[in-house]
């Protein structure tokens, strides 16, 4: 993985200095909180309903054993023996001490982390796909091409004040696990016909309270343009986005009120000013970073095979596990495993400091010390020898983690909700925790079948309720939570956004409502291979209306 | 009726304004009845703004029940409480241990 050079490390530590300072200055009083509010949000500091909340960049989701296991002692040291992993791939604690986090972020520099640009109107922590280097599908490692990103985006002077926050994904596989088409910029790493790489460049995707699926403005782009490309939709987006209204500020409502052929036209005019100067990126500059992410030298472990066929036989859970959790890998001798934080009735996305500390000594035991935060909240061991996948489940299932639900309707993304975010209008967790208990057998989960659930508790979405094939979303009416219900989103290569049902439901009935869609689901799919999605876009919405409302309709 | 609340500026911990000081709990919240009161707690908050000892300071709906004060809105009530899927933590972890003990 990315080890830090010089600059870096200097980089890191004055700003650690910098912000030290900042809140020294703030806590003495001779700053106000409107000086110090952007200054905070710069490195990362909210303040949440109970307390300050501190969100902590990882890199396009790699973390080594080393790195884990800090954030399990930042947990216990300064917070309340938890952290939460989210949807952009980083970590955020819930309860630090304003005081504290000089010394959290000196801690984090000691690992080679930090907080900067996890909040504010500038380029966020670039996200990249969860089994980058590990994937059989992939065409090459996305993460060198996120990591050339965040060097570029990290304290960008032109960038660090856009209309609004700014989402950058990139994916090396056909199979997008990356959502690139929910972002601001996706990237699609691929090959030409010639066998050079580039990418697709789609743009102007996002959530929040106007939902749009990312254009596609460029097929292939050579990969030495990376950088001068993102610079001219940048450079478009800073000069025209709108910052007269923070709802309508975010690049899709520019590419949406502009229109994709004209914006594309302004971009690649843009372009050309700029793709034969400074930012083209030179082939041995690309290789260099690229060897920084060069794959463990993974040994012939054909044993694995009949160790896997022989656990199996043992062991009903491992077996379940193994086909839920575990996947391919580029090397038949290896697999990649979901670690899931989505145990049955769990808060998603959590994790206790011993349990982090346990996830590293696993990585390091039996993964190459590699570790993946991914965008559903779950934690991946990337490289784990087949021969090993008992060991690794042993003792995950030591540590309350071997839940084999990856990718099942327990699996749920859920934002924070109203039991700690500011913005939040209904809670999250409670519904995610109660409709993963409503479905806890694993044999009902798997009769069901692929089913993604997200759960947000406000229109910003960060539950990504929108692309959920079954999505929910917690609004506050006449003082009380209510649930709305859409169907049909999806965050692949076939991104949709899902389509509201019907009138919400309370907190008492939407675990009913959820489980009335997937009996009706379960009625009409044309057999057990047929997905959620799959069968919701074939006979669309009105079988799951009727299942929904038709009592009410005839009632009225 | 309404009371005076706001996170401390040092560790962000919600409080209340009670008895001419920042208490951790809602309980004791002084009261406003009237628009005059009202007014006097937002001075109140504005000073200790401005004194850099709270932030976020916010004027919310209360009820007295059962003798104690209590948030009108659900957000609020969280804040006085604690996350509600983690008992243990927040303000009712205190409170919890208050009564174990």
């Amino acid at each position: 993985m990315y080890r830090y050079d010089e600059f870096d490390h200097d980089f890191v530590q004055a700003r650690v200095a910098e912000f030290s300072d900042q809140v020294q200055r703030r806590l003495a009083g001779e700053i106000t909180e409107d000086q110090f509010r952007p200054l905070r949000l710069m490195n990362g500091v909210y303040l949440q309903l109970h307390a300050y909340m501190l969100r902590i960049a990882v890199p396009y989701g790699t973390l080594n054993g080393k790195q884990l296991r800090m954030l399990g002692h930042i947990a216990r040291k300064y917070d309340k023996g938890y952290g939460h992993f989210t949807t952009r791939q980083n970590i955020q604690f819930n309860w630090p001490a304003l005081s504290d986090i000089p010394a959290i972020l000196a801690d984090l520099a000691s690992v080679e982390m930090h907080a900067i640009q996890t909040s504010g109107n500038c380029i966020r922590n670039v996200t990249a796909d969860h089994f980058a280097g590990a994937a059989a599908d992939e065409v090459a490692d996305p993460r060198p091409y996120a990591e050339i990103l965040r060097q570029w985006s990290s304290v960008h002077p032109e960038f660090s004040f856009l209309p609004r926050k700014f989402k950058i994904a990139v994916t090396g596989a056909e199979r997008d696990r990356a959502a690139i088409q929910t972002h601001d910029i996706g990237l699609h790493l691929k090959k030409n016909a010639a066998g050079e790489l580039g990418f697709a460049v789609y743009i102007g995707g996002g959530q929040g309270r106007t939902p749009m699926v990312a254009r596609k403005i460029r097929d292939f782009l050579p990969e030495a343009d990376l950088l001068s490309y993102c610079t001219a939709i940048l450079r478009v987006y800073n000069l025209y986005g709108r910052r007269d209204n923070k709802y309508k500020a975010r690049i899709k409502i520019l590419v949406h009120e502009t229109g994709v052929e004209e914006i594309t036209r302004q971009v690649e005019a843009e372009w050309q000013e700029l793709k034969n100067a400074e930012l083209k990126l030179p082939e041995a500059d690309i290789r260099a970073i690229e060897a920084y992410f060069a794959p463990p030298a993974l040994t012939e472990r054909p044993e694995g095979d009949q160790a896997v066929k022989l656990a199996r036989l043992d062991s009903k859970g491992f077996s379940e596990w193994l086909d839920q959790n575990v996947v391919t890998h580029r090397h038949p001798d290896y697999a990649a495993v979901t670690i899931s934080l989505k145990g049955i009735g769990e808060v998603p996305g959590d994790a206790s400091d011993s349990q982090m500390e346990a996830v590293a000594d696993i990585a390091e035991t039996y993964a190459f010390d590699e570790l993946r935060v991914s965008h559903e909240q779950n934690l991946i061991l990337p490289h784990v020898a087949r021969a090993d996948l008992k060991a690794v489940y042993d003792a995950l299932v030591g540590i309350g983690l071997a839940t084999a639900n990856s990718n099942l309707i327990s699996d749920i993304i859920a934002c924070p909700g109203l039991d700690y975010c500011a913005l939040a209008t209904a809670r999250s967790i409670p519904i995610a925790q109660e409709i993963s208990r409503r479905f806890a057998s694993l044999e009902r989960q798997r009769e069901i079948g692929e089913l993604k659930l997200k759960i947000s508790g406000c229109i910003n979405a960060c539950g990504h309720h929108h692309v959920g094939h079954i999505g929910i979303l917690g609004v506050e009416k006449k003082g009380s939570e209510l649930y709305q219900v859409t169907l049909g989103g999806s965050a692949d290569e076939n991104t949709s956004v899902g389509e509201i049902i019907g009138r919400g439901f309370s907190s008492e009935e939407i675990t009913d409502a959820i489980e009335q869609i997937v009996e009706t689901y379960l009625g009409l799919r044309l057999d057990p291979q047929e997905k959620f999605i799959d069968a919701y876009r074939r006979v669309g919405p009105a079988p799951f209306k009727e299942a929904l409302y038709a009592g009410e309709t005839k009632a009225a | 009726m309404k009371i005076l609340t706001a996170n401390r500026l040092t560790d962000g911990i919600a409080v209340w304004y009670a008895d001419g000081g920042w208490a951790e709990t809602v309980d004791h919240a002084d009261l406003a009845h009237d628009k005059a009161a009202e007014d006097r707690l937002e001075a109140i908050g504005a000073k200790a703004y401005a004194a850099n000892e709270v932030v976020d300071v916010n004027l919310i709906d209360a009820d007295v029940v059962n003798g104690v004060v209590e948030p009108v809105r659900l957000r609020e009530k969280i804040r006085a409480a604690g996350p509600t899927i983690r008992s243990d933590l927040g303000k009712q972890a205190a409170k919890q241990a208050t009564w174990a003990a």
